[in-house]
């Protein structure tokens, strides 16, 4: 995945893409992250200003979805499924072993390449566990695989 | 011409289908052999992918599951004149996992190529289309057909419908639920990347039905795929005039778009998602007003699930009675069920209502992938209740279900083998819900966190008696203060994990 460096000009501009559109904030924030990987804080009085809303009204967007980041992500990117299908297939285990490997779910990785984000469900649930690896749906995996994946 | 079938499903692609379909053609090319390679849908025959078919002339000849590195014996086993192999399959249609199953919503699912409208209609799409479009009255035949609401509620379809036909409106709104946030469940992402046109028609028409004239897709993020194709195929249905001014030449005008989610499983809420579409927070609103009359920007808005839309064109094709005479009791047509976790076969299992969990568990889900006995199978996703072995002969339809203490939700199934701990799987309910809560309501926000500290306290085996009663407590707050199924359904796998099986061994 790669993304263009934030400057305020160019995400003002993805800003007044959307701001057309109805309902417009939270598709604007997935725009932004689209295109910088991430949404600087920074910004958000002149978002707000361009949508019409509160700055607390996109703060608020901001922060409840999961999905967004606020500061650049990794490199390289896992998600791991952690629900219960997963589960059932040994995903705790995966977790430990991860972690044992330097890559902690809800963190970045020891070497700094590599965000592991746990989430729930990928709809892989037949073929657990499952894991997206750059936003490609893995299933089967173990941790070996996972990390062998994001060294390659 | 030969023609190579090689699914194009992620579930597919997530072990392998590319590789195998770049090997294949390139091992042709270099051979001199002309095929064609199609990248079809999956036949959700999911412990067979990669499942690879070839057709040249005389049907389809399934080989599965197919690894990278079987390529090279299927070609000097001349699988393209339907050779002899270990993984022969012989005709895909005789697979008796197949062969058995009744497939209606999911008829076309893996046969053809997804954006292939073409071949869409060649399979019967498009008919219902064209019968609702002079049909005098579609809501009524969607009632009559019985169909409920396969998101989880199980409600009427056609009610829900009715409730927005007579709602006054200058704008009315089509919003299809596919955020398929159920653990367990993955139809919905298979039926928009395997067969997207069949969704789009089911919205047409719900739109036709109720004089709506614009949808909306709420799709999650964690499905990158089914929202490309989803947008490719309302690309190729706007160019082709299903979508647009004039849907199919007619009077009437339809058009969608898609919109991604971006994480909360609340948003599968119903309304949530309205929220979340109108680009705010998915906080739960309070019902009333019920969406139906006051849903999208405050305009009577339909809100069905994926599969709910998705089943609908065939009850215009075939008449309600063909759907209707499906299934058993209140529970009408077939199911799309989800069999997943720890199973030898898993996949989708589409059926009538009414057949035992445990005939679906050993005839289609030959028993656990691990080998060992079953422990525990929940049903329904995260909300859904923990069953224990013996309690396996129920029959899965939404009655029989809700007698047995469980739900159907979405239809999936997660089996557990002997290694589970359902201390931790009451645990992980309580973390669950406390991780995804809107936070509108504080039995919610706060019981589920309230609700991890006890587990972890009877965990650690302090005062077990008296938390175990704290955290029933805590449990009827919940089910009882709870403003949507969220907090109000998380006590059910907590207390069903509890109460199936005894603490000696959930504790262990
Ligand atoms: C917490 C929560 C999550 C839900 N998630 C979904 C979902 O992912 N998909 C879905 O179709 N319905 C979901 N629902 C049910 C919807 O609120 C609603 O009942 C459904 O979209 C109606 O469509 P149907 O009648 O076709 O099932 C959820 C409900 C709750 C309380
Ligand atoms: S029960 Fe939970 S998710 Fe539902 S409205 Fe209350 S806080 Fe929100
Ligand atoms: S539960 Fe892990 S992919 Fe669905």
């Amino acid at each position: 995945m790669k993304y263009l460096t934030w400057t305020d000009e160019a995400a003002l501009e993805v800003v007044r893409e959307h701001a057309e559109k109805p309902g417009p904030m939270l598709l604007t924030l997935q725009a932004l992250q689209e295109r910088f990987g991430y949404v600087e804080t920074s910004l958000l009085p002149s978002i707000a200003k361009e949508l019409n809303v509160s700055r607390a009204e996109v703060h608020g967007v901001l922060t409840y979805y999961s999905d967004f980041r606020t500061t650049p992500p990794a490199s390289r990117q896992i998600h791991l499924c952690v629900a219960e299908a997963c589960q059932a297939l040994g995903v705790r285990d995966v977790v430990k072993e991860l972690a044992a490997a330097g890559y902690e779910v809800g963190e970045r990785s020891k070497d700094g390449a590599t965000d592991v984000v746990g989430v729930y469900c990928l709809g892989n649930c037949a073929l657990g566990p499952a894991a997206l690896v750059d936003g490609n749906l893995c299933g089967r995996v173990s941790a070996k695989s996972l990390v062998a994946q994001v060294t390659s | 011409m030969t023609i190579v079938y090689v699914p194009g499903d992620s579930a597919a692609r997530s072990i392998g289908a590319d590789e195998v379909a770049a090997l294949i053609a390139a091992h042709a090319a270099k051979a001199g052999i002309d095929i064609e390679l199609r990248r079809n849908g999956s036949r959700g025959a999911l412990w067979l992918e990669t499942l690879v078919e070839v057709d040249n002339g005389d049907g389809r000849f399934a080989y599965g599951p197919v690894t990278p590195a079987d390529v090279d014996s299927l070609f000097a086993n001349n699988f393209l004149d339907a050779g002899e192999h270990p993984l022969s399959l012989g005709k895909t249609e005789s697979i008796e996992w197949l062969a058995t199953q009744d497939r209606v919503t999911f008829t076309r699912v893996g046969i053809i190529e997804p954006l292939s409208l073409s071949q869409y209609e060649a399979h019967g799409g498009l008919a219902g289309l064209r019968t609702a479009l002079t049909h005098p009255d579609v809501v009524g035949e969607v009632l009559a057909s019985g169909l409920r609401g396969r998101g989880g509620a199980g409600f009427p379809a056609g009610i829900k419908w009715r409730t927005v036909l007579e709602a006054a409106g200058d704008q009315k709104y089509v919003v299809c639920n596919a955020d398929e946030g159920d653990s367990g469940t993955f139809a919905d992402r298979m039926l928009m990347e395997g067969d997207p046109f069949t969704l789009i028609e089911g919205m047409a028409i719900a739109g036709i039905a109720v004089g709506a004239t614009y949808g909306y897709i709420y799709i999650r993020s964690e499905y990158p795929s089914a929202i490309e194709t989803m947008n490719k195929a309302i690309e190729v249905g706007r160019l082709a005039g299903v979508l647009g001014k004039s849907v199919l030449g007619s009077d009437k005008s339809f058009d969608l778009e898609v919109r991604a989610g971006a994480g909360s499983y609340v948003c599968g809420e119903e309304t949530a998602m309205l929220e979340s579409l109108e680009g705010k927070r998915g906080m739960v609103r309070p019902k009333p007003p019920l969406p139906a009359i006051s849903g999208l920007f405050g305009k009577p808005t339909v809100i069905n699930n994926v599969l709910t839309l998705a089943s609908v064109p065939a009850i215009m094709k075939d008449g309600s009675k063909s759907y209707q005479d499906r299934g058993i009791d209140r529970s009408r047509g077939t199911q799309v069920f989800q069999l997943a976790g720890n199973i030898a076969r898993g996949g989708i299992v589409e059926t009538g209502f009414g057949i035992s969990l445990s005939e679906m568990i050993t005839r289609f889900g030959g028993g656990t992938l691990t080998g060992h006995p079953v422990k525990a199978v929940q049903v329904g996703g995260p909300l859904g209740a923990y069953l224990s072995a013996d309690q396996l002969d129920v029959a899965l339809d939404y009655e029989s279900l809700a007698e047995a203490g469980a739900m159907l939700g979405h239809g999936g199934i997660v089996v557990f083998d002997q290694s589970v701990n359902m201390l931790q799987q009451a645990r992980f309910a309580m973390e669950f819900c406390a991780a995804e809560s809107c936070g509108k309501c504080t039995p919610c926000r706060i019981g589920a966190v309230r609700g991890v500290e006890v587990i972890d306290r009877i965990i650690a085996g302090e005062e077990r008696e008296k938390n175990l009663e704290l955290l029933n407590d805590l449990c009827d707050l919940m089910t009882e203060g709870s403003l949507c199924a969220m907090g109000g359904l998380t006590p059910l796998p907590v207390r069903s994990a509890l109460v199936h099986f005894p603490l000696e061994e959930v504790a262990k």
